[in-house]
């Protein structure tokens, strides 16, 4: 019987959710790395046992961790100790450092503060890890101050893919209300060349050539908060999601507005619908039924909680527009946690199961496709972000 | 032999318990204490000092004989009492989050 992982960053540590594949009984393992901000944690997709943790503090910086077991044990990638006399330490696996050599054309060293003026690129923690859909030992790094890395020895060494800074638009990007950070990268599996990224408060991006070269993708969004309600970029996306089989259908969980684009973002709508209010962070896509998704409206850009106190998941299975609330198993009054943009994901079990963590600790899950839910554990840390593993 | 006392969540990253006893070649400075300690444990590297820059983290401090050397230049000599192994090299976190 297949069996399905949680992977939980939380704000002081990870945590893992195991059951089979009923999804009633679930065992919890951690906190693994106590203590520390967990930003995400996400395995491989051809070979589940490796697993990437981005691991951070305030006083420490950047650490990567690395599984090769599922999550039993966990290593610092090149993180033995050096033997050879005289050589300078490693340390590669939390080095980031920008690509500002004049060989990429486009050293950049600044980008748009809050207050309009220009600031320097100072790097903070690594986002999101999305590993390469047919190597584990290549993960890409969305980081703050927005960039994206990649490795290609299990998260050793990292090198950026300066293109995306330096296509032209980074000195006009400014940060989001959570700090400038790349946060969405999505990969298209019928296509390696191609991939796509998101960037508070830039906007969506994509590239054709493997992250060498990158275009604005945010036509048709709109943002009034901004200057230019309709400029190239200077949008805060939350989140994006795409379903494998469908590579140029993106969804998109804009600061306000739930977005579609049907032409691999060249141009985008708004699918908002019905929904009580289309604020919110997450946005994601059931594995088998590609028009089928899911949100978690908030009620705005200032009271980061459900509309009335009732915690809701809304679901459409026409691809946007037509919403229908979900709320079977969840709170119904005095609930004001958030969600944030990585806290929600799908398996892909038969009755595919969905996921989420709130602020408030709790990771709720659903295995019949959102029609009713239940806490799988209620009081951990803020969640951070909220990944699965489906197993044979 | 060299002392050095790191805080908790820096000795379960490098899996140390207690103090890291290093031995050092040439002058005793903050530079080449954090070199050996560094060289000793890799996954250290970046968290005390920035990658790149080579400079403390805002958040750190480093403190010997009830003297608190985080100004001082990476370059200057340790007490002798930290050289000596007298004494330990303290590495410590900001008190901050509540």
């Amino acid at each position: 019987m297949s069996r399905v992982r949680v992977l939980v960053g939380t704000k002081k540590g990870a945590f893992i959710l195991s059951s089979d594949g009923k999804r009633k009984q679930w065992d919890v393992s951690g906190p693994l790395f106590a203590g520390w901000e967990i930003y995400h944690m996400k395995g491989s997709p051809v070979d589940p046992d490796r697993l990437y943790a981005s691991q951070s503090s305030g006083w420490f910086g950047q650490v990567i961790q690395r599984s090769s077991d599922g999550g039993k044990t966990w290593e610092t990638p090149g993180g033995s100790p050096v033997i050879e006399r005289g050589r300078m330490p490693s340390g590669e696996s939390n080095k980031f450092v920008y690509d500002v050599s004049p060989e990429t054309g486009k050293p950049l060293r600044t980008h748009q503060w809050y207050d309009g003026t220009q600031h320097p690129w100072e790097f903070k923690r690594v986002w999101h890890l999305e590993p390469s859909l047919a190597d584990p030992g290549i993960v890409y790094a969305g980081v703050e101050d927005a960039g994206l890395f990649r490795s290609d020895d299990g998260g050793q060494g990292w090198h950026e893919l300066a293109g995306l800074r330096g296509h032209g638009t980074g000195p006009k990007w400014s940060p989001g209300a959570g700090g400038m950070c790349l946060h969405t990268i999505l990969l298209d599996a019928g296509n390696p060349r191609r991939m796509y990224v998101a960037i508070s408060a830039a906007g969506a991006f994509r590239t054709d050539d493997g992250g060498h070269s990158w275009l604005p993708i945010n036509r048709g969004l709109r943002s009034p908060y901004i200057p230019d309600p309709n400029a190239e970029i200077g949008h805060c996306v939350h989140h994006m999601a795409m379903h494998p089989s469908r590579p140029d259908v993106l969804f998109m969980q804009k600061h306000w507005d739930v977005m579609r684009s049907d032409d691999a973002g060249a141009s985008w709508h708004e699918v908002s619908g019905n929904l009580p209010t289309d604020f919110g962070f997450v946005v994601d896509v059931h594995a088998h039924e590609p028009e089928t998704i899911y949100v978690v409206p908030i009620k705005s850009d200032s009271e980061h909680f459900p509309p009335d106190g009732k915690l809701r998941v809304y679901r459409s299975r026409s691809g946007g527009n037509e919403w229908e609330e979900l709320g079977r198993g969840l709170p119904d009054s005095n609930c004001y946690v958030n969600v944030l943009r990585d806290a929600m994901a799908v398996d892909r079990l038969d009755s595919c199961g969905v996921y989420f963590g709130t602020t408030g600790g709790q990771v709720y899950a659903s295995a019949d496709a959102g029609d009713s839910w239940m806490a799988i554990v209620r009081d951990l840390p803020p969640v951070f972000s909220v990944e699965v593993q489906t197993l044979p | 032999m060299i002392r050095v006392a790191l805080p908790a969540h820096l000795r379960t990253l490098a899996r140390i318990q207690g103090e890291v006893e290093l031995e050092v070649e040439g002058p005793v400075t903050l530079r080449s204490v954090l070199d050996a300690l560094e060289a000793r444990y890799p996954m250290l590297a970046g968290t005390i000092r920035a990658h790149g820059t080579g400079e403390r983290r805002p958040m750190l401090r480093f403190f010997a004989c009830g003297e608190d050397l985080s100004l001082e230049s990476p370059d200057a000599a340790l007490p002798d009492a930290v050289a000596s192994g007298a004494e330990p090299l303290l590495i410590v976190g900001a008190i901050a989050g509540g």
